[in-house]
């Protein structure tokens, strides 16, 4: 075999690309997180559009019901991921400056984590 | 008058300058794409309204009652109808979306078949919603 061949294999070769070396997970999650906002966004709708919203203990014990308790923390993970990920991609193709757009990424990264922790924290008071 | 218009004065029509937007014929296909993302945007504002209504329900009876003030309000109940739309729209584009991404409906006349199904059954699905919601 030729010494100066190198010893990585094709697979290690190809895998790592892109900028910023995860593209392809990005991509994946943001599938991941669609799919499964396609179910949780129907329940969402069919809970709200249903429930006596105008009545605080109605809208307590629809929360705390332990079932409704985990599709909305799901739905809130998956809501903010997903938000997360499309905003990162509509950055990346819009603002050419590259300290702007990491600012930017990293604003809407910060303000998703903090809503998202708060509507979180705001269910799991309710339920427990 | 026109002579003043003529761009060149070689005595040849004036060529067309494209793209002009002006002009420009839209198309379906571009405007959903478009309409995707900025319906994606928006729907990440709207995440706030989801934020406001959980924070005050844990808060207690008498923020909830406030914000409930507000969300009754005509304005407020315009912004959710906004909200409502997009979130449909973006679902039932998000699947159509899915469907090409394992590679099924590319040809061009199920891409516009699937289009205008999508516009259609967003807005049938927005007004099942607020029926829903009034009539309850």
């Amino acid at each position: 075999m030729d010494k100066n061949k190198s010893m990585t294999s094709p697979l290690k070769s190809a895998k790592g690309l892109g900028s910023a070396k995860h593209g392809l997970s990005h991509w994946i999650a943001q599938r991941v997180t669609a799919i499964a906002l396609v179910p949780l966004t129907i329940w969402f709708v069919s809970l709200i559009a249903f429930m006596k919203s105008s009545n605080y203990e109605s809208a307590i014990e629809t929360v705390s019901n332990p079932l409704n308790a985990t599709l909305f923390l799901l739905l809130i993970i998956a809501t903010f991921w997903h938000a997360q990920l499309g905003l990162q991609v509509v950055i990346e193709d819009y603002i050419a400056n590259k300290m702007t757009r990491m600012t930017l990424i990293i604003i809407t990264k910060f303000i998703l984590a903090i809503i998202g922790v708060l509507s979180a924290l705001s269910v799991l008071r309710i339920v427990l | 008058m026109s002579d003043s218009l003529k761009i060149n004065n070689s005595g040849s029509k004036p060529r067309p300058l494209s793209p002009h937007l002006q002009v420009y014929k839209w198309q379906l296909t571009s405007l959903m794409s478009i309409g995707h993302r900025a319906s994606g945007i928006a729907l990440s504002l709207g995440t706030f309204l989801i934020v406001i209504w959980l924070v005050a329900l844990a808060a207690g009876p008498e923020l909830f009652s406030y914000v409930h003030q507000v969300i009754s309000h005509w304005f407020g109940q315009f912004i959710l109808l906004g909200f409502s739309v997009m979130l449909f729209y973006h679902l039932l584009n998000g699947i159509r979306h899915l469907s090409w991404d394992l590679g099924y409906g590319f040809d061009i006349s199920t891409v516009y078949k699937t289009g205008y199904a999508v516009l259609v059954a967003s807005l049938i699905l927005t007004s099942i919603t607020w029926l829903t919601v009034w009539f309850n």
